[in-house]
């Protein structure tokens, strides 16, 4: 049902709607890469040339990083990019400075649980403003967008106020749950996709019958997977590196995610402390890893979700 | 014909079950009310997630914000007085201060590097999807991990962009400690994360129609010219989008700054120069719990960030039709 697009053009946003999002790109589907004469082709080797030498500046920071993490404590800033002692003792010596192992699993669970709930839920509300027609709708779909707006800090007292009335300020339920009700974002860039589905389909169900629950979990969320993929894959890169719902909300290194444990790190081995960067070096390089690895497995679920990004305004 | 007929009784009988869970009513249940029902029910987790966790609280930040409390005793209501004490705030005013000229610094800075970046890989042909991943990649890097890289990579003894200065005889600051340095050092690197601007810019500009470029070279334009009349206008909403989110993520900045720079309780960290309104917020909020007071600051900051995005709106439809104008003509 889905043709695959050149990179840059999203089959996600398919059906331009009345919010006047810039669809153009999207529907243009004037073909990318025609057959290059020779200038262009010149052209596109110096342009690669000139690329491939500005790639080194944003990746030679996680070089520095990985080499820095084999070097022993007096040479991390050495700048050497082949260190010149090669150890593997700062990844034998970080487990046990730090419950590095616990923080990893800590930061899976809240993972887990979030990318989960927010794209079911998201999902629901998504299919709400996609599928029925109801007085409103209009103005509770702006109502929608109109939450991404609002800024964070705005909310954030009243919310601790909550989890702490509840007495949870200290495990890790406030760092997902709240995600059992849906995220602005991912509503709308879930409804985007909805509403290109073909609609005969949900009715032709209907009229034979099948319930509103069975509509959407049976015919319309498993068209709607490459979308989900987005939501789930996007969730889980922005809880993975949550620091300011950590730092409010955990108390005991044993509750530490990632983000908040090297925090901690910082202040112990860091300028605050002792000044053994060789642990936070190493720390920071297993606890970005996982995050690089999901995004080479799900790359084209995380640039499309960046994209469609853009396309909210 | 009588697979047909099979079919048509599955479905029939689909359509007993569906009718036995909504008890019963079959073309009754397709009804208005029905539908609002059902839609009522999808609808429902956003609504109690709105009710609880945005329209409470912003109603109880605002009452709170004319209180003074410390979550352990109830909240006394003092008035207007948070908001007074805030406008003669030092420290709100340092804050301030700090984050608007962080903000002066990075939008430009970001949206003219990431267009760059952009403009280079429409341009790159085939070898655009591998050099988009690699410009992605920072993004995939927790905050905290990239305040740490400034701490190391910007260290004003030995770390490495003070020594590539040097290798041009350039004698670098103190990136991390220097109050006059601290904002540029922050600024230059937060420009690592710049790709996801770089990803919807790119998308704009393969939406540019190329008969319009082509036209324009056509009749003499030069590529210079031809970006800056033709395919700039055109990717506009784009650009003016990356302003604005941008503008709005700086106003907010912590994660980096908090991260490289303070920490709850340790008199050694912490650098004026990169007192930050959110961290200062989040200061006296869960470390000093004034929640009051920090209340207070939420709404000036909620308000600041309105009337900025609203000026934002105004000189971008200046600009629009002015854009209109030069096309025109």
């Amino acid at each position: 049902m889905t043709v695959r697009t050149p990179p840059g053009s999203h089959d996600v946003l398919r059906d331009p709607d009345e919010f006047g999002l810039d669809t153009q790109a999207v529907l243009t589907g004037i073909p990318r890469h025609r057959h290059p004469s020779r200038r262009t082709r010149t052209r596109r080797i110096v342009v690669a040339s000139l690329l491939a030498l500005l790639s080194i500046v944003f990746v030679y920071p996680f070089v520095w990083l990985v080499s820095a993490s084999f070097k022993p404590r007096g040479d991390v800033f050495d700048n050497r990019l082949i260190p010149q002692t090669f150890t593997w003792d700062n990844y034998v010596k970080v487990w046990q400075e730090a419950p590095l192992g616990l923080w990893m699993l800590n930061t899976l669970i809240v993972t887990a649980l979030a990318a989960a709930t927010v794209t079911i839920s998201s999902a629901m509300v998504a299919w709400a403003f996609s599928y029925y027609r109801f007085s409103g709708r209009g103005a509770l779909f702006g109502l929608v967008l109109a939450t991404m707006m609002l800024p964070g800090a705005v909310t954030m007292i009243p919310t601790f106020l909550i989890w702490n009335g509840l007495g949870l300020v200290g495990t890790l339920v406030p760092l997902w749950a709240q995600n059992i009700f849906g995220s602005a974002f991912y509503i709308f860039l879930l409804r985007q996709f909805m509403l290109a589905l073909p609609r005969d389909l949900f009715d032709a169900a209907r009229v034979d019958g099948a319930g509103h629950w069975r509509v959407f979990r049976s015919i319309a969320l498993p068209l709607t997977k490459p979308a989900l993929a987005v939501t789930a894959v996007f969730e889980v890169q922005a809880v993975w590196t949550d620091l300011m719902r950590a730092l409010i909300y955990l108390r005991d290194s044993s509750t530490f995610t990632i983000p908040r444990g090297l925090k901690s790190l910082v202040d112990a081995f860091g300028f605050g402390g002792e000044w053994h960067w060789e642990t936070v070096v190493t720390a920071s390089v297993i606890s970005t890893l996982p995050l690089i690895i999901v995004f080479f497995v799900f790359q084209r679920q995380i640039l499309e979700g960046a994209t469609m990004s853009g396309m909210k305004g | 014909m009588s697979t047909t007929t099979e079919f048509r009784g599955a479905s029939r009988g689909r359509g007993a079950t569906g009718m036995a869970v909504r008890g019963g009513g079959g073309r009754r249940g397709r009804s208005a009310r029905g539908e609002h029902l059902a839609a009522f029910a999808f609808l429902s987790p956003w609504l109690i997630g709105f009710a609880v966790f945005t329209a409470w609280p912003l109603i109880y930040s605002a009452y709170l914000s004319l209180t003074d409390y410390d979550v352990i005793n109830d909240p006394s209501f003092v008035g207007f007085d948070n908001y007074a004490q805030l406008f003669a705030d030092p420290k709100v005013g340092l804050a301030l201060a700090n984050t608007f000229l962080f903000t002066v610094l990075q939008v430009p800075l970001h949206v003219i590097v990431a267009l760059l970046l952009a403009l280079l890989l429409n341009q790159a042909g085939r070898s655009a999807g591998l050099f988009r991943t690699t410009f992605f990649l920072p993004k995939m890097t927790p905050p905290v991990a990239v305040g740490i890289l400034f701490l190391l990579l910007f260290n004003g003894q030995n770390g490495l962009i003070n020594t590539v200065l040097g290798f041009f005889g350039v004698n670098g600051p103190s990136w991390t400690t220097d109050p006059s340095w601290v904002k540029p050092g922050l600024v230059l690197m937060s420009l690592w994360s710049v790709g996801a601007s770089v990803l919807i810019l790119l998308a704009a500009l393969q939406g540019v129609p190329r008969e319009l470029q082509e036209s324009a070279r056509i009749d003499g334009a030069g590529a210079v010219r031809t970006t800056v009349s033709v395919t700039l206008p055109m990717i506009s909403p784009a650009l003016f989008f990356i302003v604005v989110v941008n503008t709005i993520a700086c106003l907010q900045t912590f994660d980096e700054a908090y991260t490289a720079l303070f920490g709850a309780g340790n008199t050694t960290y912490g650098n004026d120069a990169a007192l930050f309104y959110v961290i200062y917020l989040f200061q006296q909020a869960f470390e000093y719990l004034h929640m009051g007071y920090a209340s207070a600051m939420a709404w000036v900051l909620f308000a600041l960030i309105m009337v900025v995005t609203a000026i934002q709106l105004i000189v971008s439809r200046r600009l629009v039709h002015y854009e209109g104008e030069e096309q025109a003509s």
